[in-house]
């Protein structure tokens, strides 16, 4: 099989070879994602029981853990990548980690998002200084910071390698960050909030993964997409991005 | 588990929250993929433009 | 190679002692935001007290943030700074000793001005001990940590504001220990983890911020 063998992997690391690949990957990503999203939404919607406690409310749920899940892997994810790039100098990771930032971002506010209206009516209050509303609240500020440093530096090369550094701070910080402010909310007692009353039914655990897979599907699709566009910036005096322009893309 | 629409929108009293929250997680995917096939079309469009003018 | 990083230590303050505005800005930026709490907050003394140990540790973490635009600027216009990439001496430790000239010219004098701003902010005098304690001990974490941000800014237009924008979140375990301890030591558990914790964050920071701080560097100026 072609697909054990070393040079195939060294051969897709090159962003010529990568960017079709990526094309012909993102659609497919793109409608398992839409397909679990139908799936976990109708079981989320119709299939589970309202909780005896929450009543309905407690159905944002399913998109809300899903969420707040995939905005630290793809942190983690991102870093991966970033450090990839930093140590092998491999073009396209660093990449793939700028194409994962905004993604990443936009999950994280959308967790908080979620996370306020949840708690709203669970604990009569949008915003409570949780511990884990905290560390979430400073992980898009290290997302803001990631995408700021590299928005401001022109030279791409130095600004995915800047940005890249700035990641693995970040990754050697996010255990302290998050062991310092459960720390404190500790030593706040009267603060602290139980997340979860919920005795979770079969139909709740199906709808929330089947969403944490939509939700992850949907990252992979759009990473892959905008991956597409960094290497046509990165690489446009390239001859074969040059070919492909005049070409009308694909 | 609904007895009518107007039921499930209503959401047991939650509608608000509950759709809040769904509305702009959706709102956002499709913003956000509204955006990045646009970034890709505009690139492609660039290059092509000044492989264009260069050849001129 | 002690003897490059002695020199480095003695060239910095050298430097800093010619400009001594600069140091000073950062002292009485300090003294500002700490003053303006009871104008913001309202003259009682109990609630200055209660909030005395964040306010301080609050307007140290700004203070020395903005300090850090200067911490490579200067070297890195002149060209010194290439220099010190292309030297014979490794790049983290004259980066050591840049970090600890910083600090000795914009941390310490904060340990040493707090005292009297504890006072003006109605803390008693072992909460005053203990908060000068802790900022002697975490202030040094802050210069470190804020030394790989400067790198990475270096030359970078908005440096000022992005900066900020870097190294504030990763100032925050520095924040809730520091501020911590005399909440701790005031409710009687003892401050003896918070100093032990914060001290370890420090260690921590010097140990792994000049080699980051150095690969900053090399990536700025490549």
């Amino acid at each position: 099989m072609q697909i054990f063998t070393k040079a195939f992997w060294l051969q897709l690391s090159s962003p010529k070879v990568f960017y079709p690949v990526a094309g012909k990957l993102a659609p497919w990503f793109a409608i398992a994602a839409a397909i679990l999203f139908v799936i976990g939404l109708y079981v989320g919607f119709f299939v589970a029981p309202p909780d005896y406690q929450q009543k309905d409310s407690y159905r944002i749920m399913f998109i809300h853990v899903p969420l707040a899940w995939m905005a630290m892997f793809v942190y983690i994810v991102m870093c991966g990548y970033a450090a990839i790039g930093l140590i092998w100098k491999t073009r396209l990771s660093t990449m793939m980690a700028s194409a994962l930032a905004p993604t990443g971002a936009m999950l994280t506010f959308l967790g908080l998002w979620t996370g306020a209206l949840w708690g709203k009516p669970t604990w009569g209050a949008y915003w409570v200084w949780d511990a884990r509303l905290t560390s979430f609240l400073i992980l898009l500020f290290l997302y803001m910071g990631y995408m700021a440093l590299e928005n401001a530096i022109d030279d791409p090369q130095r600004a995915s390698r800047a940005s890249a550094l700035l990641g693995l701070v970040g990754i050697v910080n996010i255990p302290i960050i998050y062991f310092s402010v459960k720390w404190w909310n500790t030593l706040h007692q009267g603060m602290s909030v139980s997340t979860s009353g919920i005795s979770m039914e079969p139909s709740m655990k199906i709808a929330m993964f089947t969403l944490a897979f939509a939700v992850w599907f949907y990252t992979i699709a759009i990473a892959l997409t905008r991956v597409r566009s960094i290497i046509l910036e990165r690489e446009r005096h390239a001859a074969w991005v040059v070919d492909l322009a005049k070409a009308g893309g694909r | 588990m609904w007895n009518s629409a107007s039921d499930f929108f209503a959401m047991g009293g939650y509608a608000f929250y509950v759709w809040g929250s769904y509305g702009v997680v959706f709102l956002f995917f499709a913003m956000e993929i509204a955006l990045v096939i646009r970034r890709k079309r505009t690139i492609l469009q660039r290059i092509a433009r000044i492989a264009r003018m260069n050849r001129e | 190679m002690i003897e490059a990083m002695r020199w480095m230590l003695w060239r910095e303050i050298a430097l800093a002692m010619r400009r001594k505005t600069e140091v000073l800005t950062t002292l009485f930026f300090f003294i500002i935001v700490v003053s303006l709490f009871p104008l913001g907050v309202g003259p009682e003394k109990e609630t200055l007290s209660q909030i005395a140990p964040g306010v301080l540790w609050v307007a140290a973490l700004l203070a020395s943030m903005l300090s850090l635009n200067r911490l490579y600027a200067e070297d890195y216009l002149d060209g010194t700074l290439e220099q010190f990439l292309l030297g014979a001496q490794p790049l983290a430790l004259l980066v050591f000793s840049k970090i600890l000239a910083h600090w000795l010219l914009t941390g310490l004098p904060l340990v040493l001005m707090s005292p009297v701003l504890g006072m003006q902010l109605g803390l008693d005098v072992d909460s005053i001990l203990l908060m000068a304690l802790t900022l002697l001990i975490g202030t040094p974490a802050l210069s470190l940590i804020g030394s790989v941000g400067a790198g990475l800014t270096l030359g970078v237009r908005g440096g000022g504001v992005l900066l900020a924008l870097l190294v504030l979140p990763l100032y925050i375990p520095v924040l809730i220990f520091g501020s911590g301890a005399v909440d701790a030591a005031r409710t009687g558990v003892g401050a003896d983890a918070h100093l032990s914790i914060l001290g370890a964050i420090s260690v921590l920071a010097a140990l792994l911020a000049p080699w980051a701080s150095a690969a900053a560097l090399r990536i700025s100026l490549d």
